[in-house]
């Protein structure tokens, strides 16, 4: 039988009754992804300015960008915003969302909603809380202000995927593990924890990128040394035009999606 | 590997409610060293609620629990050094069957050669030997069972706790593991209680029984004591079958339908019912014995079973009441249809006059 009038699925609609619906995922797909990858050609080019299809083909914006000591300063600040603030994000998530679980206090809903607030107000206006606040006690550029803004940024994300992680988690395990005389940590790092790495990687993942790909605040709260490397991006689109910021954002999505890549090949579980 | 040291357990005046639930209302419990107790109730009666407050995952709002002469309440679970085995096995998928029984052990700090022997004789102990690197997702519902089991009685506890441990097999499978639960309890002695709304179960496992309902202890006796005289009639009720029977006192004089009941002993103080277990019940042609009280009635329904035939007999008062007949060749079915006059027989030590009361 062709593929074409071979059914598609356990219902008898054929491949060929479903070809407007391939079709409409194809053009959504596009449209999610070729932003992104427009740049990707772009980088490659010979060019003086950001051009697209770029006439010529060369390496030199990404030897501009490794050569500048601004760029990888700026790079370094990143990763190290973005480690730290997984660092921060990701215990403290982990710790509210089992609490909140085990919990069967009356507040504990609320508790919740409260901690993924930052997810649903505007980044902005914690840019600015953030930023008055850290005038008062003197945090503004510092690495540590920016991680700690970042990490209400990325602690939702923990708490929502933990959270996720931890209702499939049979907790009879945990009573299990102590009656046989584990304390509650030991037997949640010993039963739970292996359990729900799956989540808990992801989210790490999740709060590193958080940070990572965050502008907003970084223009309010980084500065100076301690710029990052999207704010200094932006603010390069803004002087001048130039093709180092499309080498910059293809090694970008690099490594955000080899982040991604990498929880996948980590976090998968065995069974 | 006879535990001569198992430790009674001691609980008094255990209270806990839940809001305005009260899940345990004082309840008092003598368990002895060595003892199989099992605690006996429908859902919600807080028959786990006080399995759990021995294990310490739950915490009373007052009393004493001793384990020996050791108060036990305020200890938490891993201080308590007891073994349990939990309804839904609650083994670590992440581990393999070695693993997970080397668990407790590996907390204790046992050393590495005598683990690896421990574990053998556990998993033995259990017939699981040779086990050890299976996967926990390779093992059938009873095999986990016993993985479970072998992990609870591994390091030797001197008290082993079970929470449903049977519900999720099947019949044949449970029947068969409550035996071997049985020996294995007596090849190993420890501290038992067990926590079961399966009658059945109960009356084949227990050395005695606790039955509680609304977080109260109803009757605490051996299964035979339980069936056969229940305290009250929630505990007629629940375990086994039936018919709960008014009659009249008149002094000292019990009587159904006008009729005197001949009884063992005398009969006890207030109101009281009469309790007839089916199969207690006979058919007699002869109504003049002395050592059984006599019923006449005619047939209502008969209801063939298999094993046995349940008649329900409409006496000559009004009230039904439910034999259990044998239905082997020469016996009674081979006479008897709906709606022949029958007369029935019922021995004075099987005249069971309960207080009429629900509850204790």
């Amino acid at each position: 039988m062709h593929w074409f009038s071979r059914p598609a699925s356990d219902t008898q609609i054929t491949h060929g009754q479903r070809l407007w619906l391939y079709i409409l995922a194809a053009i959504i797909m596009v449209l999610l992804v070729a932003p992104t990858l427009i740049v990707v050609p772009m980088s490659f080019s010979a060019s003086q300015y950001l051009e697209f299809p770029p006439q010529e083909w060369s390496l030199r914006w990404y030897e501009s960008y490794f050569s500048s000591t601004a760029w990888m300063q700026a790079t370094k600040t990143s990763l190290t915003a973005g480690v730290l603030t997984m660092l921060m994000a990701t215990p403290l998530g982990v710790a509210a969302a089992y609490g909140l679980h085990v919990s069967l206090h009356p507040w504990a809903r609320g508790i919740f909603v409260l901690l993924i607030t930052p997810m649903m107000i505007p980044v902005i206006l914690i840019a600015i809380g953030a930023f008055y606040a850290y005038v008062q006690i003197g945090l503004v550029n510092s690495l540590f202000g920016l991680v700690i803004a970042h990490s209400i940024l990325a602690l939702p994300l923990v708490l929502i995927v933990v959270s996720a992680g931890l209702k499939s988690f049979d907790m009879n395990q945990e009573a299990a593990a102590r009656s046989l005389g584990a304390s509650r940590l030991t037997a949640f790092l010993t039963v739970n924890l292996p359990q729900i790495r799956f989540s808990v990687i992801t989210a790490a993942v999740l709060s590193f990128l958080t940070s990572f790909d965050e502008v907003i605040i970084a223009m309010f709260v980084s500065g100076g040394q301690n710029s990052t490397l999207t704010r200094n991006m932006f603010n390069a689109l803004r002087d001048q035009i130039d093709p180092t910021i499309a080498a910059i954002s293809t090694i970008m999505i690099v490594v955000s999606s080899g982040a991604l890549l990498l929880a996948q090949v980590f976090g998968k579980s065995k069974n | 590997m006879h535990h001569s040291t198992a430790l009674p357990i001691s609980i008094s005046a255990v209270t806990k409610a839940y809001g305005a639930v009260h899940a345990l209302k004082g309840v008092s419990l003598d368990i002895q060293a060595g003892e199989f107790m099992t605690l006996l109730g429908p859902s919600g009666s807080g028959k786990t609620t006080l399995l759990m407050a021995i294990a310490g995952f739950t915490r009373p709002d007052s009393g004493s629990i001793r384990f020996g002469d050791q108060e036990a309440i305020l200890s938490p679970p891993h201080k308590r050094g007891v073994g349990m085995v939990f309804q839904n096995y609650a083994l670590f998928p992440h581990m393999n069957v070695a693993r997970n029984v080397a668990y407790p052990l590996k907390l204790r700090k046992v050393a590495k050669a005598e683990v690896d022997a421990m574990v053998a004789e556990a998993l033995e102990t259990v017939q699981l030997a040779g086990y050890g690197d299976r996967a926990i997702s390779q093992l059938s519902g009873g095999q986990k069972q016993r993985v479970a089991l072998a992990r609870a009685i591994v390091f030797k506890p001197r008290i082993l706790l079970m929470d449903e441990p049977l519900s999720a097999l099947d019949k044949k499978l449970r029947e068969h593991m409550q035996i071997e639960l049985r020996h294995l309890h007596e090849k190993l002695g420890m501290t038992t209680v067990y926590v079961t709304h399966d009658q059945r179960e109960a009356l084949t496992m227990a050395d005695r029984i606790a039955v509680i309902n609304h977080g109260s202890l109803q009757q605490v006796d051996t299964p035979r004591k339980i069936y056969e005289s229940p305290a009250n009639r929630f505990v007629a009720d629940f375990i086994g079958e039936s018919s709960i029977l008014p009659v009249v006192r008149d002094g000292n004089t019990i009587r159904f339908d006008g009729n005197a009941l001949k009884t063992v002993t005398a009969p006890p103080d207030g109101p009281l019912a009469l309790m007839i277990r089916p199969e207690r019940l006979a058919f007699v042609t002869d109504a003049s014995r002395d050592e059984v009280n006599t019923f006449a009635g005619n047939v209502l329904e008969l209801v063939y079973q298999g094993d046995s035939a349940l008649c329900y007999i409409e006496l000559s008062n009004g009230t039904t009441v439910a034999l259990r007949a044998n239905t082997h060749a020469g016996g009674p079915l081979d006479s008897i249809v709906e709606g022949a006059s029958v007369t029935l027989g019922l021995h004075v030590a099987d005249t069971v006059l309960i207080p009429a009361g629900r509850d204790a």
